[in-house]
């Protein structure tokens, strides 16, 4: 499936790898919770970048102190309506300050990319035709927000003040 | 009442457009059922049995005029010239066509409406007190902090796709109007002994299959932090409230299963990590929604008004309404007028579009343009002179709104039950209608005093019959619909649950029932004790032995 990522499909310069525990020796890899905490020594020792993808009910917290050594968190989105990630991600950048990519894994509706996008991700793997149209359609949907979070835009309070 | 300002109006009318666009790639079938059912649950727009339902939201139950007309068009253009008022405040539309639910929604939006997250399991219509901001027994408005969980929980982020649905009530007064210890999170406003208002928060309340009274979580909350307060508590409520189960996933059943003590330590140590940050309210910004709420230009009168004497006197219904209707207003020479759309025999909480039209009328004379939706299914005129009610009363009485049953048996909360609903087993407004007329004899019903009952359709308790004095769940038993008894529920500062009483009844038998229980508590009750106080007293017991042992 297609990756986008700042409205544009990107090339994934990660390999998943969730599930497994032979790791190959090179190249950017997506591993488990469960893998990251048994492996850790390994794959920290590999010089390139890694990833952790967290199942729905998997918290940030448990993986914190790692943050500085991640490039990438996935989250996963079990089916459309389980919004666990949306905490998840929120708690990634503004508990956890988090610089890496924040990606949507999963079930991901066009109809959540807005708000996607505000809570902290900035990478969506779609099961779609022509993402970069639900994308440009999904930041057509509003342009007003009355909540405030660390994606920066102004939000209704913030301009009601001046 | 809240006036929005460029920004709301400018959200409400995106909003209206994106669904347009949505509904017009359903219609032209870009988007399959299964698609477009997510998205029209985001805009309250409901399949039911016979058609689709569109449901209103009125914010914390406040409505202008304008609006009132409004809806009164839209019903009369595009339903069957009807709304049904329910029990979040809202208004509901019952026999909608797809295709005009672009040209609604613009309608709606050119008057601060719609019906955004009046369903789906998101954050729906905050409901509140519906005398809020004029009480007399008020300590102070709601209607601001309401406004602010408006704003906050529209289209949120991180909320809109929670475990299960979830419901906010909020009241300034000690005695509790809004049923907040019934709701996900209920909200009272308070002094506290060294002067300062903040609230009480209770978590976990709700009725449907598993009711709960709301569980006290934290006794002050200072009002700047109402915000953070509720984004801690929903963040640990999105991140562990069961989605394994959806008759499980409500915010009740994780406090219960999670322990008061535990529960109040997550959402504490989560709200110290946000509290101080973005979503506090400076007073600054409370300045600016208080400006939008523009008191009325309350005349300098006089409280005593004497002319109602002898009005009084001569008009024996006038008298009976003036009894049972108002209620004190904090201003000299004004008073809040409860509008029954319970008639007599009618379905509780319709409205005709000919009434909407009139009751906007009215209040535009009589109210300063603003009226409330109760969560008994009623309509409050909120600033009323005394000196008018007599002519209110008259004009009332012609558009068959003057029904003086405010509190009394009659004046039942009913849920639309299966004439309407998917999910009913039993029917429930034919019941409310035999009810009230079982008891329309207005003598009898003063004799029998303060009394609720509270009627739902089945097990998912929109008619709230936990809380009813009399609750009544409808059921289906081997395709007979059966009503079951419960006593002693109360949706107030007293809040409590009914339990179901003994075996079932037919339509017909119910409202047998229901009258020997009323005839029993008025045989046992002692020195002007409601039906509530009696049956607090003596319990189940002699209501069930004498029930059913009596010759039927």
């Amino acid at each position: 499936m297609p990756l986008l990522k700042n409205g544009k499909i990107t090339e994934d310069a990660f390999t998943r790898v969730t599930g497994e525990t032979d790791f190959p020796s090179t190249g950017a890899l997506i591993v488990d919770l469960t893998s990251w905490q048994e492996h850790r020594s390994e794959l920290l020792g590999r010089a390139d970048p890694i990833g952790i993808e967290l199942a729905a009910g998997e918290s940030p917290s448990e993986i914190a102190d790692d943050l500085g050594n991640l490039s990438l968190v996935a989250l996963d989105f079990p089916a459309f309506s389980d919004g666990r990630a949306f905490s998840s991600a929120r708690l990634l950048r503004e508990r956890y300050h988090f610089k890496g990519e924040v990606r949507a894994v999963g079930d991901v509706l066009l109809e959540q990319l807005h708000f996607m996008s505000r809570v902290g991700f900035d990478s969506f793997v779609l099961d779609s035709e022509d993402p970069v149209q639900e994308w440009l359609i999904a930041q057509d949907d509003l342009n007003l927000w009355y909540q405030p979070t660390e994606d920066g835009r102004i939000t209704v309070r913030q301009k009601r003040r001046g | 009442m809240y006036q929005y300002d460029e920004y709301d109006q400018d959200f409400v009318e995106q909003r209206a457009r994106q669904f347009s666009r949505q509904v017009e790639r359903r219609i032209s079938g870009e988007l399959t059922e299964d698609q477009f059912k997510p998205l029209r649950l985001m805009n309250g727009l409901y399949l039911q049995l016979h058609a689709y339902m569109l449901r209103i939201n009125v914010p914390y139950g406040c409505l202008s005029s304008a609006q009132m007309r409004k809806l009164g068009h839209v019903a009369r253009l595009y339903d069957k010239s009807y709304g049904h008022l329910t029990t979040r405040q809202n208004m509901q539309l019952n026999w909608i066509r797809l295709t005009d639910m672009p040209q609604i929604l613009l309608e709606l939006a050119s008057v601060e409406m719609h019906g955004i997250q009046s369903s789906g399991n998101c954050i729906r219509n905050i409901t509140a007190d519906e005398y809020a901001g004029v009480a007399a027994d008020e300590v102070e408005d709601p209607r601001i902090y309401c406004e602010f969980l408006r704003q906050w929980s529209s289209l949120h982020p991180e909320f809109s796709f929670l475990p299960r649905k979830f419901k906010f009530a909020v009241t300034g007064s000690p005695n509790d109007r809004a049923a907040v210890k019934a709701h996900d999170i209920g909200l009272r406003l308070y002094r506290n002994d060294q002067g300062e208002v903040g609230f009480e928060v209770f978590v976990g309340g709700g009725l449907g299959r598993t009711p709960f009274i709301g569980k006290l979580i934290r006794d002050f909350l200072p009002t700047e932090h109402l915000l953070s307060y509720c984004e801690a508590i929903l963040r640990v409520y999105n991140q562990l409230g069961r989605r394994d189960n959806k008759y499980k996933a409500r915010i009740k059943v994780l406090v219960h299963e999670t322990g008061e003590e535990a529960f109040r330590e997550l959402v504490e140590k989560e709200w110290e990590a946000i509290r101080d940050g973005t979503l506090s309210l400076p007073e600054e910004d409370v300045a600016l929604i208080r400006a939008r709420f523009a008191p009325p230009k309350y005349e300098d009168l006089e409280d005593d008004t004497p002319s109602l004497e002898s009005q009084r006197a001569e008009n024996p219904g006038f008298n009976d309404w003036m009894d049972q209707q108002l209620a004190e207003h904090k201003q000299a020479g004004y008073t809040i007028v409860n509008i029954s759309c319970t008639p007599i025999g009618k379905p509780p909480g319709d409205i005709s579009s000919e009434q909407m039209e009139s009751v906007a009328d009215l209040a535009e004379t009589y109210s300063f343009g603003e009226m409330r939706v109760t969560h008994n299914q009623n309509l409050v005129f909120t600033d009323v002179r005394k000196k008018d009610l007599f002519s209110l009363w008259q004009d009332l009485v012609k558009v068959e709104l003057a029904t003086p049953n405010h509190g009394l048996i009659s004046d039942t909360i009913c849920c639309p039950g299966l004439d309407y609903c998917a999910l009913a087993n039993a029917r429930s407004i034919p019941l409310a209608e035999k009810i009230s007329t079982a008891f329309a004899d207005q003598e009898r019903q003063k004799e029998i005093g303060e009394i609720y009952i509270n009627m739902s359709g089945c097990i998912n308790a929109c008619g709230h019959h936990h809380v009813g004095n009399i609750g009544i769940l409808g059921v289906d038993k081997k395709n007979t619909e059966l009503y079951q008894l419960m006593l002693g529920g109360s949706a107030k500062e007293d809040a409590s649950l009914g339990k179901i009483l003994g075996p079932g009844f037919d339509e017909d038998g119910v409202v047998t029932a229901i009258e020997k229980l009323i005839d029993i508590y008025l045989d046992l009750r002692k020195d002007g004790e409601t039906f509530l106080e009696t049956h607090r007293r003596l319990g189940d017991g002699p209501f069930k032995e004498r029930l059913y042992s009596a010759p039927s």
